[in-house]
C-alpha cells in the first residue's frame, strides 16, 4: 500500500470515527491510552495522537462494513455494558453483549483484548477505582466463561477519570457507569 | 529555578539577635489565638513595609511583608490594620517602637523587618513581633538569610514565627503543596504532577500531561513523592526524586493495578493498594528491599490506607460492612476494627500529624463533605458540604485541611480549597487553573 492510498484510508476511518456514537476516538480510550502492553507500539498518550493510531490500524483491516474489522465489533457487535450504581454484577442485557463479544472474539482470535472498566463521577477517585477494576474483572470471568481465553485479556480500571458523557445527572452517570472491550491488533499487524 | 534550588537548604539556621530582652512565654503573654476555641473577631495586626538597609534589598522589603500579611490574613485569625492607617512610621529597625501610636488604631500585633543583601548576594531577613497591648517584644528577634530566590520562604518562615508564637501551634507557611494540575475537556482531561507554595505561587510542573496522573503523596521529610501513574498503561504506583525529577515504578507484578500509596512516617515503608483479579487489598512495600506484605485478605475493597503519625496502626476504608467506612488496624495487619458509624459512606482517611484526628471524604444523601473524628470514631464533625469535596490532607501543624473541590456538569471543574478543623476559613487556594488531589509537604527545613 503506498503512502497516498494510506492517507485515504486514514481520513475515511477518522470519519467514521467521528461520526459514530462510540468513545475510543473521542474519548482517548482504546489503543490510544498509552502503550497498554508498555512497549510503545500504540504511541503515547491520548488525544489526537494516540487515536490517530488507533485509526491506522483500523484502516488497515477494513471499515465497519468489514465483519472481522474492529470497528464491526465496537459499533455492531457492541463494546460495552453498563452496571447499576456501585455495582459489578452483570445484568441480563449485559451478558447479551458479552455472549455476542465472545461468539466475535472466538472467531476473531488474531486480536489482543483490554477490558476497562469505568465509574460515574459519584464517588472517591481511589474506591472508583476499586470499583472499575471490580467491573473490568466481571466482564472478563466472563467472556473466559464463554471460551475467550485469558491470555488474551487484560484488565484496567480507570475510575472516574475518563467520562464519557460529562453531565451531572443520571443519565450521564448511567453510561459511565461502564466497561469496554477495546481490542487491539497484537504487535505483529 | 530549578525544584532542587527551591527545596535545597538554602536558608541559614534561625540567629537570635542580640540586645532584645527575653520575653515570657508565648503561652503566658496576653496575645494569645486559642484556635481549636473558634475564633469568631480576627486579631487585628500591622506589619509595616521592612526596612530596606542597602539598595540591593529594596526591591524585597515591600513585597517580604506583603507576603507576611498575606500568609496570617489568610489564615481567618487575623486582621491586617492597612498601612493607610498607621500613624507611627518605622524608619529603623532597631528605632523604640511607638506603642500609643499603634494602641490608637487598635493594633494588637505588630511585625518589624528589615532586609539587606550582603556583598555574596545573600539575603538576610530580621524581623522582630511585639504585643502592643502589653508594650513588649513578643519572643526574641529573628534573623534567616539565604539566596534571594528564595525571598519567599524568609517571608514564610518570619510567617511561621509569628503564627506560632501567637497561636501557640506549630506554623505551616514554609511548606509546598504537591497536586495535580488539570485541562482539557472532561471527558479528555490531561493531568500532570505541580508543585507549588502553600500560597499557590512558585509553580512547577513535574510531569508532562500524555499519561493519567492522580493522588501524588510527599514523603515525610519531603524529598520524594509518591504517586499514580497510567504511563505504562496501568495504573502503577511510581516514586519520584523532588530534587533531579527521577523516578522509578514500584511494585511491579504483571496483572495488577496499584494506587493509593502513602509513606509510613519514618519514609521507608509504603502502604499501598493492589488491584488483582478485580478484588483491591492493602499491602506495604520496604523501598529499600522491594519487599511486599499483604495486610488485608478479604473479596471487598480496601484502599485509601493511611499511617498513624507512630507508625504503629493504619486507618483506611472498607465496603466489607456492604457500604464504605473506616478501620484501624495494626501497621502489620491484623483484625482491623469499624471507627465511622454514622449514616452515608466514609472514605480517604487520612491521620492527622499530631495524632489526635483522621480527616475523611463522606458522602450522604448526594453531597460530599470533608469531615474529622477523633481516632475512635467519636466527635465526628462536617467542615464542608458541596457537589463533590474529597481527597483531605493535613497542614504539618494538624490545623488546616486541604481538599479538592468540584463543580458539577459538563464545565465541571475541580480547585483546591483549605478550611480550618474547627469549619471555619474556608477558602479556595489560588491556582493557574483546574486543580486537585493536594497533598501537603512538611514544613521545610
Amino acid at each position: 500500500m503506498n503512502y497516498f492510498t494510506k492517507s485515504l484510508l486514514l481520513v475515511a476511518v477518522l470519519g467514521v470515527a467521528a461520526c459514530s456514537n462510540a468513545s475510543r476516538f473521542g474519548a482517548g480510550s482504546g489503543t490510544g491510552a498509552g502503550g497498554p502492553y508498555g512497549d510503545g507500539a500504540y504511541g503515547n498518550g491520548y488525544g489526537p495522537g494516540g487515536a490517530g493510531y488507533g485509526a491506522v490500524d483500523s484502516a488497515g483491516l477494513g471499515g465497519a462494513g468489514d465483519p472481522t474489522s474492529p470497528a464491526y465489533f465496537q459499533q455492531t457487535v457492541g463494546d460495552r455494558v453498563f452496571f447499576a450504581v456501585d455495582q459489578s454484577t452483570l445484568s441480563p442485557e449485559a451478558r447479551t453483549v458479552l455472549s455476542q463479544q465472545a461468539n466475535w472474539l472466538t472467531t476473531n482470535r488474531d486480536y489482543q483484548i483490554i477490558i476497562e472498566g469505568h465509574a460515574d463521577e459519584q464517588g472517591t477517585r481511589e474506591y472508583n477505582l476499586a470499583l472499575g477494576a471490580r467491573r473490568a474483572s466481571s466482564v472478563q470471568e466472563y467472556l473466559i466463561s464463554q471460551g475467550v481465553s485469558p491470555n488474551r485479556m487484560r484488565t484496567v480500571s480507570y475510575g472516574k477519570e475518563r467520562p464519557i458523557e460529562v453531565c451531572s445527572n443520571e443519565a450521564c452517570y448511567s453510561r459511565n457507569r461502564r466497561a469496554v472491550t477495546v481490542i487491539s491488533s497484537g504487535f505483529g499487524s | 529555578m530549578t525544584l532542587h534550588r527551591m527545596l535545597a537548604p538554602a536558608l541559614a539556621a534561625l540567629v537570635a539577635l542580640a540586645g532584645i530582652s527575653a520575653p515570657a512565654l508565648a503561652q503566658q503573654g496576653p496575645l494569645r489565638i486559642e484556635i481549636t476555641e473558634g475564633v469568631i473577631e480576627p486579631l487585628p495586626f500591622a506589619v509595616p513595609a521592612f526596612i530596606p538597609e542597602n539598595a540591593a534589598a529594596a526591591q524585597y522589603a515591600e513585597q517580604l511583608s506583603r507576603v507576611v500579611a498575606a500568609n496570617l490574613t489568610n489564615t481567618g485569625l487575623f486582621r491586617e490594620i492597612p498601612s493607610s492607617a498607621h500613624i507611627a512610621r518605622v524608619t529603623s529597625f532597631d528605632a523604640p517602637v511607638q506603642y500609643a501610636d499603634w494602641r490608637a488604631i487598635n493594633a494588637q500585633a505588630l511585625i518589624t523587618g528589615a532586609v539587606s543583601v550582603d556583598g555574596s548576594g545573600r539575603l538576610n531577613v530580621k524581623f522582630r513581633l511585639f504585643d502592643i497591648v502589653s508594650g513588649q517584644p513578643l519572643g526574641e528577634g529573628l534573623q534567616f538569610a539565604g539566596s534571594t530566590q528564595s525571598w519567599r520562604r524568609m517571608a514564610h518562615k518570619v510567617s511561621d514565627a509569628a503564627y506560632s508564637r501567637i497561636t501557640g501551634e506549630g506554623g505551616y507557611f514554609d511548606t509546598r503543596v504537591v497536586f495535580v494540575a488539570e485541562s482539557g475537556p472532561k471527558n479528555e482531561r490531561r493531568k500532570r504532577l505541580a508543585v507549588m507554595d502553600q500560597d499557590g505561587a512558585n509553580v512547577q510542573y513535574l510531569t508532562d500531561s500524555n499519561s493519567i496522573v492522580i493522588a501524588p503523596r510527599f514523603s515525610p521529610n519531603g524529598d520524594r513523592i509518591l504517586y499514580t501513574s497510567y504511563e505504562s498503561g496501568f495504573p502503577r504506583i511510581y516514586l519520584m526524586d523532588v530534587a533531579t525529577l527521577s523516578r522509578r515504578q514500584l511494585a511491579e507484578q504483571p496483572g495488577t493495578m496499584t494506587f493509593a500509596p502513602r509513606f509510613s512516617p519514618d519514609g521507608q515503608t509504603v502502604v499501598f493498594s493492589m488491584a488483582t483479579g478485580g478484588n483491591t487489598d492493602i499491602y506495604t512495600l520496604n523501598v529499600n528491599s522491594g519487599q511486599t506484605t499483604r495486610l488485608t485478605s478479604t473479596p471487598s475493597i480496601e484502599t485509601a490506607p493511611s499511617f498513624s503519625p507512630d507508625g504503629r496502626q493504619i486507618v483506611f476504608e472498607s465496603d466489607r460492612s456492604g457500604t464504605q467506612q473506616l478501620y484501624v488496624m495494626p501497621a502489620s495487619g491484623g483484625e482491623p476494627r469499624r471507627i465511622s458509624g454514622g449514616a452515608g459512606r466514609y472514605a480517604t482517611p487520612v491521620w492527622s500529624p499530631r495524632g489526635d484526628l483522621i480527616a475523611f471524604t463522606k458522602q450522604h444523601q448526594g453531597r460530599f463533605h470533608i469531615g474529622v473524628m477523633r481516632t475512635d470514631g467519636s466527635e465526628e464533625r462536617l467542615l464542608t458540604a458541596s457537589f463533590l469535596d474529597e481527597g483531605p490532607t493535613w497542614a504539618p501543624n494538624g490545623r488546616v485541611i486541604m481538599f479538592t473541590r468540584e463543580t458539577s456538569g459538563a464545565g465541571g471543574q475541580p480547585a483546591l480549597y483549605s478550611v480550618d478543623i474547627s469549619g471555619r476559613n474556608l477558602r479556595r487556594i489560588p491556582t493557574e487553573g483546574p486543580s486537585s488531589d493536594p497533598a501537603w509537604s512538611p514544613l521545610l527545613p
